[in-house]
Protein backbone atom coordinates (compact mmCIF):
# COMPACT_ATOMS: atom_id res chain seq x y z
CA UNK A 1 0.00 0.00 0.00
CA UNK A 2 1.28 3.42 -1.30
CA UNK A 3 2.25 5.93 1.88
CA UNK A 4 -0.42 8.12 0.84
CA UNK A 5 -3.34 5.34 0.68
CA UNK A 6 -1.96 4.46 4.28
CA UNK A 7 -1.95 7.76 5.57
CA UNK A 8 -5.35 9.22 4.36
CA UNK A 9 -6.94 5.79 5.63
CA UNK A 10 -5.83 6.11 9.19
CA UNK A 11 -7.03 9.58 9.16
CA UNK A 12 -10.56 8.37 7.62
CA UNK A 13 -10.47 5.89 10.62
CA UNK A 14 -9.14 8.69 12.84
CA UNK A 15 -12.05 10.42 11.76
CA UNK A 16 -14.89 8.11 11.84
CA UNK A 17 -13.80 7.16 15.70
CA UNK A 18 -13.85 10.90 16.63
CA UNK A 19 -17.27 10.95 14.87
CA UNK A 20 -18.55 8.12 17.38
CA UNK A 21 -17.23 9.79 20.26
CA UNK A 22 -18.84 13.15 19.27
CA UNK A 23 -21.83 12.07 18.77
CA UNK A 24 -21.99 9.63 21.75
CA UNK A 25 -20.76 13.06 23.80
CA UNK A 26 -22.88 15.56 22.43
CA UNK A 27 -26.38 13.67 21.57
CA UNK A 28 -27.81 16.96 20.14
CA UNK A 29 -25.79 17.16 16.91
CA UNK A 30 -27.88 15.28 14.65
CA UNK A 31 -31.70 14.77 15.99
CA UNK A 32 -32.60 12.47 13.63
CA UNK A 33 -33.95 9.46 15.12
CA UNK A 34 -33.95 5.89 14.27
CA UNK A 35 -36.92 4.48 12.21
CA UNK A 36 -39.38 2.17 13.16
CA UNK A 37 -38.49 -1.58 12.07
CA UNK A 38 -41.40 -3.92 12.26
CA UNK A 39 -38.72 -6.63 13.37
CA UNK A 40 -37.56 -4.84 16.15
CA UNK A 41 -40.86 -4.09 17.57
CA UNK A 42 -41.47 -7.90 17.32
CA UNK A 43 -38.42 -8.83 19.36
CA UNK A 44 -39.03 -6.44 22.12
CA UNK A 45 -42.28 -8.29 22.44
CA UNK A 46 -41.01 -11.43 22.63
CA UNK A 47 -38.12 -10.38 25.26
CA UNK A 48 -41.15 -8.83 27.70
CA UNK A 49 -43.33 -12.57 26.55
CA UNK A 50 -40.03 -14.14 27.67
CA UNK A 51 -39.87 -12.12 30.74
CA UNK A 52 -43.69 -12.91 31.68
CA UNK A 53 -43.77 -16.55 31.06
CA UNK A 54 -40.82 -17.55 32.23
CA UNK A 55 -39.39 -18.93 29.20
CA UNK A 56 -35.70 -18.88 27.72
CA UNK A 57 -34.01 -16.45 25.35
CA UNK A 58 -31.91 -18.40 23.19
CA UNK A 59 -29.01 -16.16 21.09
CA UNK A 60 -26.71 -18.12 19.04
CA UNK A 61 -23.53 -15.92 17.42
CA UNK A 62 -22.39 -17.78 14.87
CA UNK A 63 -18.81 -19.51 13.87
CA UNK A 64 -16.64 -16.78 13.19
CA UNK A 65 -13.55 -16.70 15.12
CA UNK A 66 -12.18 -13.38 16.54
CA UNK A 67 -8.98 -13.07 14.38
CA UNK A 68 -11.47 -14.08 11.10
CA UNK A 69 -12.35 -10.52 9.11
CA UNK A 70 -16.04 -11.41 9.49
CA UNK A 71 -15.94 -11.11 13.81
CA UNK A 72 -18.13 -8.46 13.79
CA UNK A 73 -21.25 -10.02 13.39
CA UNK A 74 -20.55 -11.68 16.45
CA UNK A 75 -19.40 -8.81 18.23
CA UNK A 76 -23.18 -6.93 17.53
CA UNK A 77 -24.04 -10.39 18.89
CA UNK A 78 -22.25 -10.01 21.95
CA UNK A 79 -23.52 -6.68 22.44
CA UNK A 80 -27.47 -8.00 22.36
CA UNK A 81 -26.66 -10.56 24.45
CA UNK A 82 -25.45 -8.47 27.40
CA UNK A 83 -28.89 -6.00 26.92
CA UNK A 84 -31.02 -9.13 26.93
CA UNK A 85 -29.49 -10.78 29.96
CA UNK A 86 -29.72 -6.87 32.11
CA UNK A 87 -33.02 -6.99 30.87
CA UNK A 88 -34.40 -10.38 31.40
CA UNK A 89 -32.46 -10.73 34.72
CA UNK A 90 -36.12 -10.79 36.61
CA UNK A 91 -36.89 -13.92 34.50
CA UNK A 92 -36.50 -17.25 36.06
CA UNK A 93 -34.78 -18.65 33.11
CA UNK A 94 -31.59 -16.24 31.93
CA UNK A 95 -30.65 -16.41 28.55
CA UNK A 96 -29.23 -19.07 26.96
CA UNK A 97 -26.18 -18.22 24.19
CA UNK A 98 -24.49 -20.85 21.84
CA UNK A 99 -21.62 -20.48 19.33
CA UNK A 100 -19.65 -22.41 16.92
CA UNK A 101 -16.39 -21.29 18.05
CA UNK A 102 -13.94 -21.32 20.99
CA UNK A 103 -13.17 -17.27 21.67
CA UNK A 104 -16.74 -16.56 20.74
CA UNK A 105 -17.98 -19.19 23.79
CA UNK A 106 -15.66 -17.93 26.38
CA UNK A 107 -16.53 -13.99 25.36
CA UNK A 108 -20.28 -15.14 25.64
CA UNK A 109 -19.75 -16.48 29.45
CA UNK A 110 -17.95 -13.29 30.05
CA UNK A 111 -20.31 -11.02 28.87
CA UNK A 112 -23.44 -12.53 30.60
CA UNK A 113 -21.16 -12.59 33.50
CA UNK A 114 -20.41 -8.82 33.55
CA UNK A 115 -23.92 -8.15 32.61
CA UNK A 116 -24.90 -9.64 36.13
CA UNK A 117 -22.03 -8.18 37.61
CA UNK A 118 -23.32 -4.83 36.40
CA UNK A 119 -26.83 -5.74 38.24
CA UNK A 120 -25.29 -6.90 41.03
CA UNK A 121 -27.08 -10.34 40.46
CA UNK A 122 -24.13 -12.39 39.94
CA UNK A 123 -25.41 -15.48 41.57
CA UNK A 124 -27.56 -16.11 38.05
CA UNK A 125 -24.31 -16.43 36.35
CA UNK A 126 -24.11 -19.79 35.34
CA UNK A 127 -20.83 -21.00 32.90
CA UNK A 128 -22.92 -23.37 31.19
CA UNK A 129 -25.48 -20.67 29.83
CA UNK A 130 -22.21 -19.63 27.27
CA UNK A 131 -21.93 -23.12 25.31
CA UNK A 132 -19.71 -24.41 22.18
CA UNK A 133 -22.44 -26.67 20.42
CA UNK A 134 -19.77 -27.62 17.91
CA UNK A 135 -16.83 -26.63 16.75
CA UNK A 136 -17.30 -27.43 12.53
CA UNK A 137 -20.27 -25.81 10.62
CA UNK A 138 -22.84 -28.86 10.98
CA UNK A 139 -21.92 -29.69 14.32
CA UNK A 140 -22.43 -26.40 15.62
CA UNK A 141 -25.92 -26.53 14.10
CA UNK A 142 -26.59 -29.90 15.18
CA UNK A 143 -25.49 -29.57 18.45
CA UNK A 144 -27.67 -26.44 18.83
CA UNK A 145 -30.54 -28.08 17.32
CA UNK A 146 -32.00 -30.03 20.88
CA UNK A 147 -32.38 -26.63 22.20
CA UNK A 148 -35.12 -25.72 20.38
CA UNK A 149 -37.43 -28.39 21.72
CA UNK A 150 -35.56 -28.83 25.31
CA UNK A 151 -34.55 -26.08 27.09
CA UNK A 152 -38.34 -23.96 27.40
CA UNK A 153 -37.17 -21.50 24.52
CA UNK A 154 -39.53 -18.90 23.27
CA UNK A 155 -37.46 -17.12 21.07
CA UNK A 156 -34.33 -17.63 19.17
CA UNK A 157 -31.78 -15.18 17.93
CA UNK A 158 -29.55 -15.86 15.12
CA UNK A 159 -26.87 -13.05 15.46
CA UNK A 160 -23.58 -13.38 14.37
CA UNK A 161 -21.81 -15.16 10.90
CA UNK A 162 -23.25 -18.10 9.77
CA UNK A 163 -23.66 -20.57 6.83
CA UNK A 164 -26.97 -21.09 5.50
CA UNK A 165 -27.24 -23.92 7.60
CA UNK A 166 -28.75 -22.26 9.86
CA UNK A 167 -31.80 -22.34 8.51
CA UNK A 168 -32.51 -25.81 10.40
CA UNK A 169 -32.29 -23.86 13.84
CA UNK A 170 -34.88 -21.12 12.93
CA UNK A 171 -36.83 -23.78 11.22
CA UNK A 172 -36.71 -25.92 14.16
CA UNK A 173 -37.35 -22.96 16.47
CA UNK A 174 -40.55 -21.98 13.91
CA UNK A 175 -41.74 -25.72 14.04
CA UNK A 176 -41.89 -24.97 18.69
CA UNK A 177 -43.93 -21.59 17.61
CA UNK A 178 -40.69 -20.10 19.13
CA UNK A 179 -40.02 -16.51 17.63
CA UNK A 180 -37.08 -16.56 15.27
CA UNK A 181 -35.08 -13.45 14.61
CA UNK A 182 -32.02 -13.65 12.37
CA UNK A 183 -29.38 -11.25 11.35
CA UNK A 184 -26.25 -12.13 9.49
CA UNK A 185 -23.09 -11.12 7.46
CA UNK A 186 -22.85 -13.92 4.87
CA UNK A 187 -25.08 -13.23 1.83
CA UNK A 188 -26.01 -17.13 1.28
CA UNK A 189 -27.10 -17.36 5.29
CA UNK A 190 -29.15 -14.10 4.50
CA UNK A 191 -30.77 -15.70 1.62
CA UNK A 192 -31.51 -18.78 3.36
CA UNK A 193 -32.74 -17.00 6.72
CA UNK A 194 -35.32 -14.69 4.55
CA UNK A 195 -37.34 -18.14 4.02
CA UNK A 196 -36.61 -19.85 7.18
CA UNK A 197 -37.04 -17.14 9.87
CA UNK A 198 -40.24 -15.06 11.39
CA UNK A 199 -37.53 -11.98 11.03
CA UNK A 200 -34.29 -11.49 8.85
CA UNK A 201 -32.62 -8.53 8.80
CA UNK A 202 -30.84 -7.63 5.71
CA UNK A 203 -27.39 -6.30 5.36
CA UNK A 204 -25.95 -3.55 7.75
CA UNK A 205 -29.78 -3.64 9.50
CA UNK A 206 -27.64 -6.37 11.51
CA UNK A 207 -25.65 -3.85 13.16
CA UNK A 208 -28.69 -1.39 14.30
CA UNK A 209 -29.34 -4.20 16.63
CA UNK A 210 -27.85 -2.70 20.09
CA UNK A 211 -29.74 1.01 18.86
CA UNK A 212 -32.72 -0.22 18.73
CA UNK A 213 -32.23 -2.45 21.98
CA UNK A 214 -31.40 1.09 23.55
CA UNK A 215 -28.09 -0.36 24.76
CA UNK A 216 -26.65 3.25 25.07
CA UNK A 217 -25.64 6.53 23.22
CA UNK A 218 -22.55 4.70 21.61
CA UNK A 219 -24.53 2.02 19.54
CA UNK A 220 -27.19 5.38 18.56
CA UNK A 221 -23.91 7.36 17.80
CA UNK A 222 -22.32 4.41 15.90
CA UNK A 223 -25.77 4.05 13.42
CA UNK A 224 -25.52 7.98 12.76
CA UNK A 225 -22.02 7.33 11.89
CA UNK A 226 -22.38 4.31 9.85
CA UNK A 227 -25.45 6.72 7.91
CA UNK A 228 -23.04 9.48 7.41
CA UNK A 229 -20.19 7.27 6.02
CA UNK A 230 -23.32 5.46 3.79
CA UNK A 231 -23.75 8.79 1.91
CA UNK A 232 -20.02 9.40 2.28
CA UNK A 233 -19.76 6.29 -0.33
CA UNK A 234 -22.52 7.07 -2.25
CA UNK A 235 -21.00 10.46 -3.31
CA UNK A 236 -18.08 8.34 -4.20
CA UNK A 237 -19.69 5.82 -6.27
CA UNK A 238 -21.48 9.24 -7.97
CA UNK A 239 -19.09 11.39 -8.70
CA UNK A 240 -16.81 8.45 -9.78
CA UNK A 241 -19.30 7.42 -12.34
CA UNK A 242 -19.69 11.12 -13.92
CA UNK A 243 -15.57 11.40 -14.07
CA UNK A 244 -15.71 8.36 -15.70
CA UNK A 245 -19.13 9.56 -18.22
CA UNK A 246 -16.96 12.53 -18.48
CA UNK A 247 -13.38 10.93 -19.27
CA UNK A 248 -11.41 12.04 -16.78
CA UNK A 249 -10.92 8.91 -15.01
CA UNK B 1 -14.81 2.20 33.78
CA UNK B 2 -15.31 -1.41 34.01
CA UNK B 3 -11.60 -3.29 33.76
CA UNK B 4 -9.50 -0.76 33.38
CA UNK B 5 -6.92 -2.32 32.40
CA UNK B 6 -7.92 -4.99 30.16
CA UNK B 7 -9.79 -1.82 27.98
CA UNK B 8 -5.89 -0.23 28.42
CA UNK B 9 -4.93 -3.52 26.77
CA UNK B 10 -7.03 -3.92 24.11
CA UNK B 11 -7.02 -0.41 22.94
CA UNK B 12 -2.94 -0.42 23.03
CA UNK B 13 -3.10 -3.82 21.58
CA UNK B 14 -5.77 -2.90 18.99
CA UNK B 15 -3.80 1.01 17.79
CA UNK B 16 -0.54 -1.10 17.45
CA UNK B 17 -1.55 -4.13 15.10
CA UNK B 18 -3.93 -1.35 13.35
CA UNK B 19 -1.39 1.27 12.41
CA UNK B 20 1.20 -1.57 11.75
CA UNK B 21 -1.02 -2.86 9.11
CA UNK B 22 -1.21 0.85 7.81
CA UNK B 23 2.66 1.80 8.26
CA UNK B 24 4.91 -0.40 7.82
CA UNK B 25 7.37 1.19 10.38
CA UNK B 26 10.42 -0.43 11.34
CA UNK B 27 9.43 -0.20 15.03
CA UNK B 28 5.77 -1.44 15.00
CA UNK B 29 6.74 -4.39 12.75
CA UNK B 30 8.20 -6.73 15.31
CA UNK B 31 5.57 -5.64 18.25
CA UNK B 32 2.61 -6.21 15.63
CA UNK B 33 4.06 -10.02 14.12
CA UNK B 34 4.20 -10.58 18.14
CA UNK B 35 1.22 -9.71 18.62
CA UNK B 36 -0.03 -11.46 15.94
CA UNK B 37 1.84 -14.96 16.81
CA UNK B 38 -0.01 -15.29 19.62
CA UNK B 39 -3.37 -14.98 18.38
CA UNK B 40 -3.02 -18.91 17.32
CA UNK B 41 -2.19 -20.32 20.89
CA UNK B 42 -4.95 -17.69 22.60
CA UNK B 43 -7.72 -18.89 19.69
CA UNK B 44 -6.43 -22.78 20.26
CA UNK B 45 -6.40 -22.73 24.13
CA UNK B 46 -10.47 -20.91 23.80
CA UNK B 47 -10.98 -23.80 21.46
CA UNK B 48 -10.16 -25.83 24.34
CA UNK B 49 -11.87 -24.90 27.17
CA UNK B 50 -15.15 -24.57 24.91
CA UNK B 51 -14.45 -28.15 24.28
CA UNK B 52 -13.97 -28.90 28.07
CA UNK B 53 -17.36 -26.56 28.31
CA UNK B 54 -19.18 -28.75 25.97
CA UNK B 55 -18.57 -32.13 27.70
CA UNK B 56 -19.32 -30.75 31.40
CA UNK B 57 -22.96 -29.27 30.02
CA UNK B 58 -23.30 -32.47 28.57
CA UNK B 59 -22.62 -34.26 31.56
CA UNK B 60 -24.68 -32.38 33.78
CA UNK B 61 -27.29 -32.99 31.22
CA UNK B 62 -26.72 -36.66 31.52
CA UNK B 63 -26.73 -36.73 35.13
CA UNK B 64 -29.76 -34.09 35.61
CA UNK B 65 -32.53 -35.36 37.46
CA UNK B 66 -34.99 -32.82 35.81
CA UNK B 67 -34.23 -32.62 32.58
CA UNK B 68 -32.07 -35.67 31.67
CA UNK B 69 -30.72 -35.67 27.77
CA UNK B 70 -29.78 -39.53 26.78
CA UNK B 71 -28.40 -38.40 23.48
CA UNK B 72 -25.42 -36.79 25.81
CA UNK B 73 -23.73 -40.14 26.13
CA UNK B 74 -23.08 -40.58 22.86
CA UNK B 75 -21.21 -36.83 22.43
CA UNK B 76 -19.02 -37.91 25.58
CA UNK B 77 -18.44 -41.73 24.34
CA UNK B 78 -17.55 -40.13 21.04
CA UNK B 79 -15.78 -37.71 22.39
CA UNK B 80 -13.63 -40.23 24.38
CA UNK B 81 -13.15 -42.85 21.72
CA UNK B 82 -12.29 -40.41 19.15
CA UNK B 83 -9.52 -38.25 21.73
CA UNK B 84 -8.20 -41.81 22.81
CA UNK B 85 -7.66 -42.64 18.93
CA UNK B 86 -6.14 -39.10 18.36
CA UNK B 87 -3.75 -39.89 21.18
CA UNK B 88 -3.00 -43.40 20.48
CA UNK B 89 -2.67 -43.01 16.90
CA UNK B 90 -2.07 -39.19 15.84
CA UNK B 91 -3.69 -36.49 14.66
CA UNK B 92 -2.05 -36.70 11.58
CA UNK B 93 -2.25 -40.61 11.35
CA UNK B 94 -4.17 -41.85 7.77
CA UNK B 95 -6.00 -44.18 9.34
CA UNK B 96 -7.39 -42.14 12.41
CA UNK B 97 -8.47 -39.46 9.80
CA UNK B 98 -9.42 -42.43 7.51
CA UNK B 99 -11.93 -43.42 10.11
CA UNK B 100 -13.01 -39.60 11.66
CA UNK B 101 -13.28 -38.60 8.08
CA UNK B 102 -15.91 -41.23 7.04
CA UNK B 103 -18.49 -40.60 9.56
CA UNK B 104 -18.27 -37.08 9.65
CA UNK B 105 -18.57 -36.86 6.11
CA UNK B 106 -22.06 -39.10 5.12
CA UNK B 107 -23.25 -37.11 8.83
CA UNK B 108 -22.59 -33.56 7.23
CA UNK B 109 -23.83 -34.97 3.94
CA UNK B 110 -27.09 -36.29 5.21
CA UNK B 111 -27.73 -32.88 7.55
CA UNK B 112 -27.21 -31.19 4.08
CA UNK B 113 -29.84 -33.21 2.31
CA UNK B 114 -32.33 -32.21 5.40
CA UNK B 115 -31.43 -28.73 4.66
CA UNK B 116 -32.18 -29.15 1.04
CA UNK B 117 -35.68 -30.00 2.46
CA UNK B 118 -35.89 -27.53 4.71
CA UNK B 119 -35.16 -24.88 2.01
CA UNK B 120 -37.34 -25.98 -0.10
CA UNK B 121 -40.38 -26.90 2.36
CA UNK B 122 -39.77 -22.97 3.69
CA UNK B 123 -39.67 -21.45 0.55
CA UNK B 124 -43.07 -22.69 0.02
CA UNK B 125 -44.62 -21.37 3.83
CA UNK B 126 -42.80 -18.16 3.16
CA UNK B 127 -45.60 -16.47 1.95
CA UNK B 128 -47.69 -17.53 4.87
CA UNK B 129 -44.80 -16.30 7.36
CA UNK B 130 -43.76 -12.79 5.28
CA UNK B 131 -46.67 -10.94 3.47
CA UNK B 132 -45.44 -7.89 1.55
CA UNK B 133 -43.53 -6.46 -1.32
CA UNK B 134 -40.28 -8.02 -0.38
CA UNK B 135 -41.28 -11.69 -0.27
CA UNK B 136 -42.85 -11.04 -3.60
CA UNK B 137 -39.51 -9.68 -4.90
CA UNK B 138 -37.94 -12.37 -3.50
CA UNK B 139 -39.87 -15.15 -4.95
CA UNK B 140 -39.98 -13.75 -8.14
CA UNK B 141 -35.85 -13.35 -8.22
CA UNK B 142 -35.04 -16.71 -7.23
CA UNK B 143 -37.98 -17.91 -10.04
CA UNK B 144 -36.00 -15.68 -12.79
CA UNK B 145 -32.60 -16.14 -11.66
CA UNK B 146 -33.42 -20.23 -11.29
CA UNK B 147 -34.47 -19.93 -14.46
CA UNK B 148 -31.12 -17.83 -15.98
CA UNK B 149 -28.90 -20.00 -14.15
CA UNK B 150 -30.06 -23.29 -15.84
CA UNK B 151 -29.24 -22.63 -19.35
CA UNK B 152 -32.69 -22.92 -20.97
CA UNK B 153 -32.36 -19.65 -22.23
CA UNK B 154 -28.46 -20.07 -23.14
CA UNK B 155 -30.37 -21.02 -27.14
CA UNK B 156 -31.43 -17.42 -27.66
CA UNK B 157 -28.41 -15.73 -26.62
CA UNK B 158 -27.96 -15.02 -30.67
CA UNK B 159 -30.54 -12.92 -30.48
CA UNK B 160 -29.11 -8.76 -29.92
CA UNK B 161 -31.76 -7.63 -27.39
CA UNK B 162 -32.00 -11.11 -25.39
CA UNK B 163 -28.13 -10.81 -25.17
CA UNK B 164 -28.00 -7.88 -23.78
CA UNK B 165 -30.97 -8.49 -21.56
CA UNK B 166 -29.76 -11.15 -20.20
CA UNK B 167 -26.50 -9.41 -19.46
CA UNK B 168 -28.27 -6.70 -17.84
CA UNK B 169 -30.23 -9.34 -15.40
CA UNK B 170 -27.19 -11.12 -14.57
CA UNK B 171 -25.80 -7.95 -13.23
CA UNK B 172 -28.41 -7.23 -10.60
CA UNK B 173 -27.08 -9.77 -8.43
CA UNK B 174 -23.75 -8.55 -8.26
CA UNK B 175 -25.22 -5.29 -8.04
CA UNK B 176 -27.16 -6.14 -4.69
CA UNK B 177 -24.67 -8.13 -3.51
CA UNK B 178 -21.99 -5.43 -3.54
CA UNK B 179 -24.25 -2.62 -1.91
CA UNK B 180 -25.26 -5.28 1.19
CA UNK B 181 -21.58 -5.79 1.64
CA UNK B 182 -20.69 -2.22 1.61
CA UNK B 183 -23.25 -1.71 4.43
CA UNK B 184 -21.59 -5.01 5.90
CA UNK B 185 -18.30 -3.43 5.94
CA UNK B 186 -19.25 0.52 7.24
CA UNK B 187 -20.79 -1.58 10.01
CA UNK B 188 -18.02 -3.96 10.53
CA UNK B 189 -15.77 -0.57 10.88
CA UNK B 190 -18.00 1.17 13.50
CA UNK B 191 -18.39 -1.98 15.62
CA UNK B 192 -14.62 -2.00 15.08
CA UNK B 193 -13.83 1.45 16.36
CA UNK B 194 -16.15 1.07 19.14
CA UNK B 195 -14.05 -1.98 20.35
CA UNK B 196 -10.71 0.37 19.56
CA UNK B 197 -12.07 3.23 21.52
CA UNK B 198 -13.28 0.70 24.38
CA UNK B 199 -17.18 2.02 24.06
CA UNK B 200 -17.91 -1.63 23.59
CA UNK B 201 -16.12 -4.19 26.14
CA UNK B 202 -17.00 -7.38 24.69
CA UNK B 203 -13.67 -9.00 27.12
CA UNK B 204 -14.78 -6.83 30.75
CA UNK B 205 -15.74 -9.82 32.65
Amino acid sequence: MMMVEAIIALALIAVTAGLILLLTLQRNILRSGIRPLPAFERLRQAIGLAVENGTRIHITLGKAGLPASTSAAGLVGLTTLERIARVSSISDRPPLATSGEGALTLLSQDTLRAAYRQINQLELYDPSRGRLTGPTSFSYIAGALPITDGENVSAHLAIGNFGPEIALLMEAGDQQESFTLAATDSLSAQAALFTSSQETLIGEELFAIPAYLNSGPVYTASLQVQDILRWGVIIVIIAGSILKLLGFV
Amino acid sequence: MRAPISTAFAIATGLLVLVGAFLPLPVLLPIRQILLSWTIPVAATAGLIAILNLLSVHWRKLNSARERDYYSIILLLAFVATFAAGLILSPTDPDFQKIVTHIQFPVEASLMGVLTVTLTYASIRLFQRKRGWLAVLFTASTILFLILLSGFLNVSENLPFVKELLAALNTLPIAGARGILLGIALGSITTGLRILIGADRPYSG
